[in-house]
């Protein structure tokens, strides 16, 4: 089989979020990167796929030059090889995004062959737009099926499994097929130090792809109200243990 | 100009969070009408829902999401609405999604208000920051965030019904549900839990489990637990809150051993008290919670089980 995997390069941030003077991004001189944990568990699930059936996993980014870590990062966990769209450091909608993705993908199959499987995080970490993987379904003319918590394929198929109140709705997806999936789908292998260092030389292809202007454009960002209440301290160690009970009664759940 | 919604349901009563998604639409203005799947959906009048289109079709019976947003696609040519509003839930932003991709228009989605010249606010990052933005196009496509908007009533009569007889191809019914597997229910739900106490990489281990399963025994409490604990396969996912676990909205969430990530913070900000249990006073989860407990967990936690326990036989 040949799946593609899309990942985002996200700020990971601690406590609390902290913006540019301007708005229109987070504060990241500090942190470290990351891309979603959903994404995560697709690139564990498509090389799962691949162990068992054989075939490659091709891992894509639409981010700036430093995206390249998260690509390399993916490789440690199982990726053979990576696209890079490197952009400058503005954002893209998700119109754009999907558009480039979709660009990529007819250049990469036309030399290595249809993607059986393109697979998705249900939602990017950041902008939680829900739709880049059906923006890209259609143009590709594939089905799709998004939030699963289950996959396998067989005789040409994907069964998808998705978790609803009282238990699982299933999809039967003829491939080629789109698919996005959720965090708990499996649990994603931590990379070896060889898995680490056999990463740093596999191939990753870049191309600059154009930035169409937005048609969802960020005017500003807004930390909500609410952030930095401070808590009563009830005490410290075991002996706040009554104080504690005590404000449960209070609060009616003891 | 009218403006359309997508109203789900279950069996026929709407659910809240499409309500919720009917007050954001009526903030747009404009003579506001609904599509409903299967039904009828009773009720919706009081909502403000002037004409309900009803789609009644076997081929409908399973959900097929692309099969949903033809619906939508034929309405917005028969009605040329302004917008069209779903709720932020999975079938609610997949619909529109599919709508959007059918259509090449934005779409934002999980939005929590809208302003007059085509902006909105929506939430990024599970809730922990707000964008404002603008739709750059004449027909808006939006989704309502869940709970950030409220449910309102009106005094309107009951909504006209128009059945609508859906145009579908067969590319709109090749994803759809083929199979429901029902799970058992097991003990009490973390979504919908009074209590939850839940356990962070300070619990240190999937033994150290034990107390926390205790506790919230005595207090009909589920147990929760951050994304450090799933990922070291102490706790299964299930038990996971925050940005992509599960959200909660208890009457007291009892955080042990919890940093107080943002992405933690965006599965449990719902609840009406937080309280910390933590050895680091410092730690970004204080300045979410309403108390503290500054300490080793590994003692309090039993000594707080042993507390209720005595107040519990008194
Ligand atoms: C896109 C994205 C999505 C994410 N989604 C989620 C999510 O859904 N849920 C989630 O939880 N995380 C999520 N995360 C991860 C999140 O960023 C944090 O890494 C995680 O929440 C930290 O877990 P923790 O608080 O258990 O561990 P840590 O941050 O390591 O904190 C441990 C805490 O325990 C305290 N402690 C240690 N020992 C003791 C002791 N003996 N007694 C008392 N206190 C003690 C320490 O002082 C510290 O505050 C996500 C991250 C990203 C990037
Ligand atoms: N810049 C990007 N590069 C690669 N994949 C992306 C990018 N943005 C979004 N995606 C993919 O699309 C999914 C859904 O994103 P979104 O529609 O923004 O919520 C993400 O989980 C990624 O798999």
């Amino acid at each position: 089989m040949r799946i593609l995997v899309c990942v985002k390069r996200v700020p990971l941030t601690g406590g609390k979020m902290v913006l540019t003077a301007d708005e229109q991004a987070l504060e990241t001189r500090h942190l470290g990167f990351t891309i979603s944990p959903h994404e995560e568990c697709g690139v564990e699930e498509a090389v799962k796929l691949v162990e068992a059936h054989g075939g490659e996993v091709s891992v894509l980014t639409l981010g700036p030059a430093e995206a390249e870590e998260q690509i390399r990062d993916s490789l440690a966990n199982g990726g053979d090889r990576g696209v890079h769209l490197v952009t400058d450091s503005e954002e893209w909608d998700a119109q754009a995004t999907a558009a480039a993705i979709v660009a990529a993908v007819h250049a990469d199959e036309g030399t290595g062959g249809a993607y059986d499987l393109i697979v998705f995080g249900n939602e990017s970490a950041d902008a939680g737009n829900y739709q880049v993987g059906i923006r890209v379904a259609y143009a590709l003319g594939r089905p799709v099926a998004t939030g699963l918590k289950g996959l396998s394929v067989a005789d040409g198929r994907a069964r998808c499994e998705q978790e609803v109140p009282g238990g699982r709705d299933i999809y039967e997806l003829p491939l080629p097929a789109v698919v996005s999936v959720l965090e708990g789908i499996n649990l994603p292998r931590y990379p070896s130090v060889p898995a680490k260092l056999r990463a740093r030389s596999k191939p990753v292809e870049s191309s600059s792809p154009e930035r169409p202007a937005p048609q969802l454009e960020k005017v500003r960002l807004v930390v909500p109200p609410g952030q930095g209440k401070q808590a009563e301290v009830l005490g410290t160690g075991p002996e706040a243990a009554r104080r504690v009970v005590e404000i449960m009664r209070e609060i009616g759940v003891a | 100009m009218t403006v359309l919604a997508l109203v789900e349901h279950d069996g026929g009563s709407p659910d809240e969070l499409s309500l919720q998604a009917l007050a954001l639409a009526r903030d747009l203005g404009g003579p506001l009408h609904a599509l409903a799947v299967g039904g009828p959906v009773t009720g919706l009048g009081a909502y403000g829902v002037e004409t309900l289109h009803l789609v009644e079709d076997d081929r409908l019976a399973a959900y097929a999401p692309a099969a949903w947003a033809a619906c939508l696609e034929q309405l917005v040519d028969q009605l040329q609405p302004s917008a069209v509003v779903a709720a932020g839930t999975n079938r609610g932003n997949e619909a529109l999604a599919h709508l959007a991709a059918r259509r090449d228009l934005p779409f934002a989605a999980n939005v929590i208000g809208v302003g007059g010249d085509g902006t909105v606010t929506r939430v990024r990052w599970g809730g922990s920051l707000l964008e404002e933005a603008r739709i750059d196009s004449d027909l808006k496509l939006l989704t309502a965030a869940p709970h950030m908007v409220e449910a309102a009533t009106v005094n309107g009569g009951e909504a006209a019904v128009q059945p609508l007889d859906p145009e579908l191809s067969d590319a709109d019914l090749v994803v759809r549900v083929v199979e429901h597997a029902e799970t058992p229910s097991a003990g009490i739900s973390l979504a919908e839990a009074k209590v939850v106490v839940s356990g962070g990489r300070g619990v240190g281990s999937a033994d150290g489990f034990g107390m926390l399963e205790e506790l919230a025994g005595l207090l009909n409490a589920a147990v929760g637990c951050s994304r450090v604990v799933t990922m070291a396969g102490w706790r299964p996912h299930t038990d996971q809150v925050g940005q992509t676990g599960t959200k909660v909205a208890p009457d007291l969430y009892i955080a042990c051993g919890i940093s107080g990530a943002t992405q933690h913070i965006a599965g449990c900000k719902g609840a009406k008290k937080i309280l910390a249990i933590n050895s680091d006073a410092e730690a970004p989860i204080l300045s979410n919670a309403d108390y503290a407990v500054i300490g080793d967990l590994a003692e309090i936690v039993p000594a707080i089980t042993a507390e209720l326990r005595k107040a519990q036989s008194s």
